[in-house]
């Protein structure tokens, strides 16, 4: 129970405190060790004395007199535990001492941005910068980490051993860069937030409850990083495409725990609330007039879920943000999106148009969904025959069972 | 911190520069080591001769055996290096993206460890 008491206090104060003690002692494992300290301690004095009006100060001010305490009794008796590097790293404790313990909120909020953008720092790895995000920022356990990525735990504990190792003997540094470069920065936190949220997109009921709930962190990291950086309206435009995605959630599998269409879900599912969040933040963003992918992905998604019906989707308005799109994000995945929505939007010749020259165009004539989409678009024309060829040529190049049923029961139709 | 910049280049793409870009490309260095000797960051630099000239010594069971070449066979080799003197693995990828070189081949930025005076 106590345990448990300490995880949860950790998950709640983690990111606003640790970035702060980092700033202190200049190593996020001293940090950490330091937050640990101070939230043991709440956890006996917090019951007896009431919580303490500014948790994370109290926090800070603990955890930086446990961490001097600690850094001092090593300085004495220096043992095997503190190496010479950290300790010639550490700042000097007298200097600590004066360190004024009043924390402004500017400063609370410059210390989260800038152990974000450690954690999410381009000489990491993908992989150990969504682990620490997770850790540090979201404060995660990292058992909890390695179940969300079905990663037995020994190799993320050694790989976030390795990145906070990096860190500290490369030398990567701990704060905001200028605004020119603060832009680029947080363009790999988006993508480091945006990849935990389809991780846990991905999830099926089958899975740990952590990874289903990744989407839910991948969102309050969302929060976290547009309180810091307000006026990036692509960090809105991220927060609104994964409250809008995570909103038509409870409509996207069946009973089976099979994946239903956009078309085919129970609308009346839909987390409602949650869905006009998003188009607002997505409308704010947008009239600000700085548009880019997120932002362009957002409105789409407001487009789909803001329709009380499949067939009063706004085609047309979809069809021309996939334009938009199609120019910043030239992908397979946007391709195909884009060539259903002109289908939908100017008839399935339109669509085929597109579809064909992603074929003709070689890389892709062995994707399984690109010849299902066809199939689709040639059966609306009424050309059945070379309908039924399309879906037999992308059941034989679908990658499971799952989907090769899936595409079987679409061949099948044509006939009935 | 101290890192060591070590320039990985690919001959045959050097070979495809004409006489022009190549001087180009030479005054480019002059100019960069001239920027950091300047902003007193260099610590050392130099281009080294090419893999014609390498020999790989190894020592196995106390025989030394020398093998006239690099020591991988690989498609870029070590043409040059610079050591800077910087404050954070930040500013020495900056200086990195400026070496002529990271256009053609790549720059692998490494911290220099500095070992205490005791050892």
């Amino acid at each position: 129970m106590r345990e448990r008491d300490a995880d949860y206090l950790f998950r709640r104060h983690a990111g606003e405190v640790l970035g702060t003690l980092v700033r202190t002692f200049g190593d996020l494992d001293i940090a950490e060790e330091a937050l640990q300290d101070a939230l043991v301690e709440a956890l006996v004095r917090w019951p007896r004395e009431g919580e303490p009006r500014n948790p994370a100060a109290w926090l800070v001010t603990v955890g930086r007199t446990r961490a001097i305490d600690r850094l001092r009794r090593s300085k004495r008796r220096p043992d095997r535990e503190v190496t010479s590097e950290r300790r010639r790293r550490a700042p000097d404790i007298d200097v600590l001492d004066e360190l004024a313990n009043e924390l402004s909120d500017d400063a609370v909020s410059d210390d989260q941005l800038a152990l974000v953008l450690l954690c999410c720092h381009p000489a990491l790895n993908t992989d150990s910068q969504v682990a620490l995000t997770l850790r540090s920022v979201a404060g995660l356990t990292t058992d909890e980490i390695a179940r969300a990525f079905i990663v037995d735990l020994p190799t993320m504990a050694q790989r976030i051993v390795r990145a906070k190792h990096k860190i500290r003997t490369a030398g990567i540094p701990f704060g905001v860069p200028d605004r020119a470069k603060l832009a680029e920065r947080v363009g790999a936190v988006m993508q480091v937030i945006y990849l935990v949220f389809n991780e846990g997109y991905a999830s099926s009921s089958d899975d740990a409850f952590i990874r289903r709930e990744l989407c839910g962190e991948a969102i309050r990291l969302g929060r976290t990083l547009l309180a810091l950086v307000p006026d990036d309206t692509e960090v809105a435009g991220l927060l609104a495409l994964m409250l809008l995605h995570d909103a038509r959630s409870p409509g996207r599998l069946d009973g089976d725990g099979q994946l239903v269409t956009l078309e085919r879900q129970d609308r009346s599912t839909w987390r409602h609330n949650q869905i006009e969040e998003g188009v607002a933040i997505v409308d704010r963003a947008l009239a600000r007039r700085t548009p880019g992918r997120y932002q362009i992905e957002a409105a789409i998604a407001a487009l789909h879920s803001s329709a009380p019906t499949a067939e009063a989707t706004d085609w047309a308005q979809i069809d021309a943000l996939y334009t938009a799109l199609r120019s910043r994000v030239p992908t397979a995945v946007v391709e195909l999106n884009a060539a259903v929505a002109r289908s939908m939007a100017a008839g399935p010749d339109a669509g085929l148009a597109i579809v064909d020259a992603l074929i003709a165009d070689g890389d892709l004539a062995r994707w399984y969904l690109l010849h299902s989409t066809r199939g689709e678009m040639l059966r609306r024309a009424g050309r059945e025959p070379e309908a039924a060829s399309s879906f037999a040529t992308a059941i034989r190049l679908a990658p499971s069972q799952t989907e090769r049923s899936f595409l079987q029961a679409k061949l099948a139709s044509l006939h009935r | 911190m101290k890192y060591m910049l070590l320039i990985a280049t690919d001959p045959a793409t050097r070979q495809t520069l004409t006489d022009e870009e190549s001087g180009a490309m030479m005054q480019e260095y002059f100019a960069f080591s001239d920027r950091i000797r300047a902003s007193g960051e260099m610590v050392a630099g130099d281009p080294l001769h090419g893999i014609a000239t390498a020999t790989t010594v190894r020592v196995r069971d106390g025989q030394t055996t020398l093998t006239d070449g690099p020591f991988a066979e690989t498609k870029e080799h070590f043409g040059g290096y610079y050591i800077v003197d910087v404050a954070s693995l930040d500013r020495a990828v900056e200086l990195a993206a400026e070496i002529p070189d990271a256009k053609l081949g790549s720059v692998e930025v490494r911290p220099i460890m500095e070992l205490p005076a005791s050892m």
